[in-house]
């Protein structure tokens, strides 16, 4: 259940308070221990940790966009991974434009695949990926606007529950499919990678990663407020009934598909602004981001963090990923052991997930 | 440039090829009375003198013994295999082998060892030599006592018509016995027919080649469609196109659709399982494409068990796939699912566990990679209608098996308690139970029941895709597809789902590629789902409510 909060006036829980405190105090030290402490000393941190730090924070603002539509709207979004990558995808292109002459083949006006594919022109599509608004623009329009059609298509006849799941899923297996062929103009299967710089600066640096990061950090709290500041609006109660009691809601006079497009389509431009941030700090995007396993791993992140929380969403997504990162490089064969476990365990056992845990105790104390 | 005009009897070696052509002719005609099996040796010993003229006597003479190995011998020659061994000038078959060359004596079908191609040297035939090589193994052909290889020797020969095959074609016309031989045979008279200069004759070949299905006569009229002069002929010959034409569009029409139906039981034995378990129970099984894949390693490791009885292994896999797959899928509702009735997208996420550890079971326990799966020999082959539709027979098993299982499982649920009980607890759980049905076993008994189906697509789908710990993976969606699409709770809705989704499929692949069509007709189902939220067939009533 949803945390009590009062109506129509914005406040942070506690959690909510903790979360950003901790993330800005993050968003401080990590800068100040990579920079200014020398690489010897036991305190520096490595340039390959913040940008796996900068990597989770991404996962975290996803996870926040998939917690605002399942823990407060009850859509349970098998596809939000491809919101992640369309918005990836947007920035990649940019990023490609940006390699310009400096390629494999060294043509100025043609991304290496294209020149690879015998291409003679720049599809249509591509045009002005080589101006950074443009594609900031796409990085919010592309998963967007297809939230916007397919929640318009979706809501509008009322596909609930498990079918709508089926067919986010069906949604971002499509987009996988049609990212995979070569024809589309997007790289095929190897994505596009091989990225030189972002508006000037070079991302090899330890100063554009750092800046990465520290935007990730930002964007992840402003998704964060900008979540909290729905979800304690009127607009977020009537969400809550929705998800409780979709019927009534409906009886009692509200546009049920209306609130449930707006938030589903804002959700799904925090993931497209997540995925933009991801691509640039791990340097590759490919249509593997696409595949359903992807979705349905970021449910088990809010799962275990707990729903309807959204800072619970953080927590898990940063506590799971760290535990793949760790275990994929000590024993990969048991990572999808615990994966399955987990899945398993969490809604048998923790249906509240971590913050639920965390929440019984506050109530108690 | 002004030649002389020589008349062909002059050029050297014209008149003998004349002249064994006579001979072959007559040898054809009435084998039992010309034909002289003590040709064959000396035949072969002017063959194995390997020279232009010596060959072609030689191989005027063994085609005109009437010797059984005479075929054998040409063939050799024609594919270039024939040569001299060096050591001893013996006249021998050689194949590429596993060590170098194989060799085979052509008179006996003995083995002579092996060589490399230095101690080699091959018996090479000019143009001339080789034609003469054809019509010699057409004759023989079409004198075989089997009617198959009359067939293929009739089809080859309807692929590059000459005069001299047309000619025997018409001798051998009158003695053929069997009918489909004598069809193509008629074909390739009349085909012949169309070159010749009388136009009454042309027209009467037009008549008999309407509706004639070899793709070597849609050419020849194309060809007599060029340069025809006359308008009636050439009227008649554009209406005999036309009629190809439209038996073409027809059995590929019939071909597409029986692709759209094989693949269409496919997706329906996959989704049929899931039918049941989502439709009648609820419950979104995610572990589904798992059970399945367990399903295919019964048969992998069955076949394991018994490497020299294939087709029995994969026969006795269907038993033990149910019960493999049935007991887990037992073990995972009494485990998991039955605390999570009620919460549809918990039990989601939950069997979606499963099914990672499952796969990741398969992956320790077996191995990572594919593993081999074999067909017995009476899957494959396929069924030849005629030269334009032939039907793979293991396509043919799957869809038979796809209508079995699913005769089984309607019966099931039709006939049996259990599925009295089934269908009592799906449609009102709370009565039921007053009524004292013990839901709760029920529940366990329907979802091994779903699980055991899946364990027996399984099996089918082990023979003709590759079994791997993805195989799950790559079906799962495809089967929700089919079960949202049908309606959930409606096994009818199930077949006609995916034998539909199949055929569409198969439909658009042509004209937009394999993945693209995937992509269009999951663009379709999305589509669809709009203007029937509760699919083609959906429940009425209160239970469609929950």
């Amino acid at each position: 259940m949803p945390p009590v909060t009062r109506l129509g006036t914005f406040h942070l829980d506690r959690g909510g308070q903790i979360f950003l405190a901790l993330l800005a105090l993050t968003t401080l030290l990590v800068p100040v221990l990579n920079l200014a402490v020398p690489a010897d000393s036991s305190l520096h941190v490595s340039t390959f940790t913040v940008t796996l730090l900068g990597k989770y924070l991404t996962y975290a603002l996803l996870a926040v966009a998939v917690d605002l539509v399942w823990g407060y709207l009850g859509i349970l979004s098998l596809g939000h991974a491809a919101f992640f990558a369309l918005g990836g995808y947007a920035m990649g292109m940019y990023l490609m434009r940006q390699i310009g002459d400096r390629g494999v083949y060294g043509n100025p006006e043609l991304p290496d695949f294209m020149v690879f594919l015998n291409w003679s022109e720049l599809p249509w599509f591509w045009h002005g990926f080589d101006m950074f608004w443009f594609a900031a623009l796409m990085v919010v329009l592309a998963p967007g606007l297809l939230a916007f059609v397919f929640g318009w298509l979706a809501f509008r006849s009322r596909v609930t529950g498990v079918y709508l799941s089926i067919i986010t899923q069906a949604l971002t297996y499509a987009l996988m499919l049609a990212f995979f062929r070569n024809e589309m103009g997007f790289g095929g299967n190897n994505g596009l990678t091989d990225f030189k710089d972002l508006l000037g600066f070079d991302l090899q640096s330890d100063a554009t990663r750092i800046g990465l990061f520290v935007a990730s950090a930002l964007a992840l709290a402003g998704g964060y407020l900008a979540c909290r500041a729905i979800v304690t609006s009127k607009l977020g109660r009537v969400a809550v009934a929705i998800r409780d009691a979709e019927s009534r809601t409906r009886f009692i006079g509200y546009r049920v598909e209306h609130v449930k497009l707006w938030i589903f389509t804002f959700s799904a431009v925090l993931a497209g602004i997540a995925g933009a941030l991801y691509v640039p700090q791990v340097g590759i995007i490919n249509p593997g981001e696409f595949s359903p396993l992807n979705s349905i791993e970021i449910l088990i992140w809010v799962a275990i963090g707990g729903r309807a929380t959204l800072y619970g969403a953080v927590l898990g997504a940063i506590l799971v990923n760290y535990g793949k990162t760790y275990l994929t490089g000590v024993m990969p064969d048991a990572w999808l052991f615990v994966l399955g476990g987990l899945f398993v365990l969490v809604t048998l056992l923790l249906p509240q997930g971590l913050a639920g845990l965390f929440r019984r105790k506050e109530t108690t104390a | 440039m002004p030649t002389p005009c020589v008349h062909d009897a002059t050029r050297p070696g014209a008149l003998g090829q004349r002249l064994i052509a006579a001979l072959l002719l007559i040898a054809v005609l009435i084998p039992a009375a010309a034909a002289d099996p003590a040709d064959f040796e000396p035949g072969v010993e002017l063959i194995r003198e390997n020279s232009f003229k010596s060959l072609e006597q030689g191989v005027g003479l063994v085609a005109a013994s009437g010797d059984p190995r005479a075929r054998a011998l040409l063939t050799a020659l024609q594919a270039t295999e024939l040569h001299l061994r060096k050591s001893d000038g013996a006249l021998v078959i050689a194949r590429p082998g596993a060590a170098g060359l194989d060799l085979i004596d052509p008179l006996t079908g003995d083995s002579m060892g092996t060589a490399d191609k230095g101690d080699l040297k091959r018996i090479g035939l000019n143009n001339r030599l080789r034609g003469q090589v054809r019509a010699a193994i057409a004759g023989l052909n079409l004198a075989h006592p089997d009617a198959a290889v009359r067939l293929s020797g009739v089809n080859a020969m309807l692929d590059k018509l000459d005069p001299d095959g047309v000619a025997l074609l018409r001798a051998r016309l009158d003695a053929e016995g069997d009918d489909s031989v004598r069809e193509v045979m008629t074909a390739a008279i009349a085909l012949a027919d169309l070159a010749s200069p009388d136009a009454s004759r042309r027209l009467e070949a037009l008549e008999r080649l309407d509706g004639s299905t070899h793709p070597a006569v849609r050419g020849g009229v194309q060809r007599l469609i060029a340069g025809e002069p006359d308008p009636e002929v050439l009227a008649t010959a554009n209406r005999v196109l036309r009629d190809i034409d439209f038996k073409r569009d027809l059995y590929g029409l019939a071909e597409t659709l029986f692709f759209g139906l094989s693949l269409g039981s496919v997706l329906v034995l996959a989704a049929i399982g899931l039918a049941i378990t989502f439709g009648v129970m609820g419950v979104i099984n995610m572990a589904h494409g798992e059970l399945m894949m367990l399903g295919a390693y019964t048969t992998y490791i069955l076949q394991q068990l018994m490497p020299e009885q294939i087709g029995l292994a994969l026969l006795l896999a269907i038993p033990a796939a149910f019960l493999v797959a049935g007991a887990v899928g037992v073990l995972i509702e009494r485990g998991v699912i039955r605390f999570l009735y009620g919460r549809p997208l918990e039990t989601l996420l939950a069997t979606f566990g499963v099914s990672l550890i499952l796969q990741q079971l398969v992956r320790t326990l077996i191995s990572p990679q594919n593993v081999p799966v074999a067909n017995p020999d009476w899957m494959s082959g396929s069924w030849q209608v005629n030269s334009l539709l032939s039907l793979t027979m293991n396509r043919m098993y799957i869809i038979a098996f796809c209508l079995i299982v699913f005769a089984a499982l309607f019966l099931v649920l039709r006939r049996t308690n259990l599925g009295l009980q089934v269908r009592a607890v799906s449609q009102n759980r709370a009565m039921a139970r007053a009524m004292g049905v013990r839901s709760a076993r029920v529940d366990a008994l329907t979802f091994g029941l779903g699980s055991g189906i899946a364990g027996v697509a399984g099996v089918a789908l082990s023979q003709i895709t590759n079994v791997g710990p993805n195989l799950g993976q790559t079906y799962i969606i495809d089967s929700f597809m089919v079960v949202v699409f049908g309606g959930v709770g409606n096994l009818w809705g199930t077949l006609v789902a995916g034998m539909s989704l199949g055929v569409i499929n198969k439909i658009l692949e042509p004209w937009a590629g394999a993945v693209l069509a995937k992509i269009l007709v999951l663009v379709f189902i999305i589509l669809f789902i709009q203007k029937r939220p509760r699919g083609l067939f959906p429940q009425k009533g209160r239970a469609a409510e929950g």
